[in-house]
């Protein structure tokens, strides 16, 4: 349940944000999830429901899945990883650390492990809105 | 807006940890990961809490030193670093296992941000770092990430590593990072070339470790490791044992 980790990372992102803002309630919060990572989203949005406090008592969170777009940096191969078709263990050990993928995965043209994942690599906070 | 929210909760992670320091170098092959390890045990043996961190993202080498084996952290609300040999300890091989993982450098930043983010160090003493050699991408990204970590840089006699430990001197100068001192490895003879250009700098001479034949066959040994001559002075340079003033580690500035 590492997601539990990275919730807590979005709600101290989006606090420093609110307060950078002049925000006294924020009302939604909304995060793109990558696939790369594999992030469950059940498990994040259950994590939200117990963290949220304060100004975030209220708040909507709203999670997107971005898709894990790769590009290999040796013959400019683009390509979209399908985490359903990785092994149970390369899938959790990319779900942990996402760069492992380049340890396990190869472009599929080339076979370099030299790529680029230009999207969908984990989380990051997308927007937030409230009230000053 | 996008941005990235594990940064912010670098601190609070390492917020129960009273020192951290970084085991450095300009230079690679100069004996970190064996500093860093036995640095890290040998706290451990003066009761302290301690963690050791294996930066060396694309060549990690502690997990070899210790005969570290067939563990893994547990998943709680985060990533529990297993206690092995007394040492919390955190390293990639956990992910990558013995697969050549090739990382270009903002790859390498996103593995440390990730891992700061998601560990949940217990309150420690000291948690100890494992550097990759240089001034490149992690040594510049802890300098961002983690302010109050302080170094120490291992060296070895040779001028052409302590050429390049200049470098990281007067990088770590430049950003006022506190350095505890240098350290030279696989020392071979009396000379003191080394003790006096680290005083020109104005580092402490922390002590040397003598080239130690035998260390070669003791990796992956712990016990055998604990009776090298190297760790032995690696454990008396670094806890004032043999060096009577120099108590370095545990004298109460360096433990805030």
């Amino acid at each position: 349940m590492h997601e539990w980790a990275l919730a807590e990372a979005v709600l101290a992102a989006a606090s420093e944000t609110a307060e950078k803002e002049g925000l006294r309630k924020v009302t939604e919060v909304y995060v793109k999830v990558g696939e790369l990572q594999g992030v469950e989203l059940d498990i994040l949005d259950f994590a939200f429901s117990q963290l949220k406090a304060g100004k975030f008592k209220d708040a909507k969170f709203k999670t997107d899945i971005a898709k894990a777009e790769l590009q290999c940096r040796a013959c400019e191969n683009k390509w979209i990883l399908n985490r359903q078709k990785l092994d149970a263990n390369t899938a959790e050990a990319i779900h942990f650390v996402p760069e492992v993928a380049h340890a396990y995965i190869k472009c599929p043209k080339c076979g370099s492990p030299d790529f680029e994942v230009i999207e969908g690599r984990g989380m990051l906070l997308e927007s937030i809105k409230g009230v000053r | 807006m996008l941005t990235d929210p594990r940064v912010s909760i670098i601190d609070e992670r390492l917020k129960d940890i009273q020192s951290i320091i970084a085991i450095s170098s300009g230079k690679g092959g100069v004996g970190k990961s064996l500093v860093a390890s036995t640095l890290a045990l040998a706290l451990t043996k003066k009761r302290y809490k301690v963690g050791l961190f294996d930066l060396d993202f694309t060549s990690p080498s502690t997990h070899m030193i210790l005969g570290i084996k067939d563990v893994q952290p547990k998943e709680d609300k985060g990533i529990i670093p297993p206690n092995v040999h007394g040492l919390e300890y955190m390293s990639i091989v956990y992910y990558s296992g013995d697969f050549v993982t090739p990382l270009r450098g903002t790859d390498a930043s996103n593995v440390l941000v990730e891992l700061l983010s998601i560990t949940k160090w217990s309150k420690l003493d000291f948690l100890i770092l494992d550097m990759p050699p240089g001034i490149s991408d992690t040594t510049l990204d802890l300098l961002r990430l983690v302010k109050r970590v302080k170094f120490i840089i291992v060296t070895t006699s040779s001028v052409l590593a302590f050429e390049t430990v200049k470098k990281l001197a007067s990088l770590l100068k430049d950003l006022q990072k506190p350095v505890l001192g240098v350290i030279e490895n696989m020392k071979r003879d009396k000379s003191d070339t080394i003790e006096k250009e680290a005083g020109k700098l104005g580092f402490r001479y922390l002590g040397s470790i003598p080239y130690d034949e035998k260390l070669e066959e003791a990796i992956g040994y712990l016990s055998q490791i604990e009776k090298t001559d190297a760790a032995r002075s690696i454990a008396a340079i670094t806890l004032g044992v043999s060096f009577g003033k120099r108590v370095l580690i545990h004298a109460p500035d360096s433990r805030r």
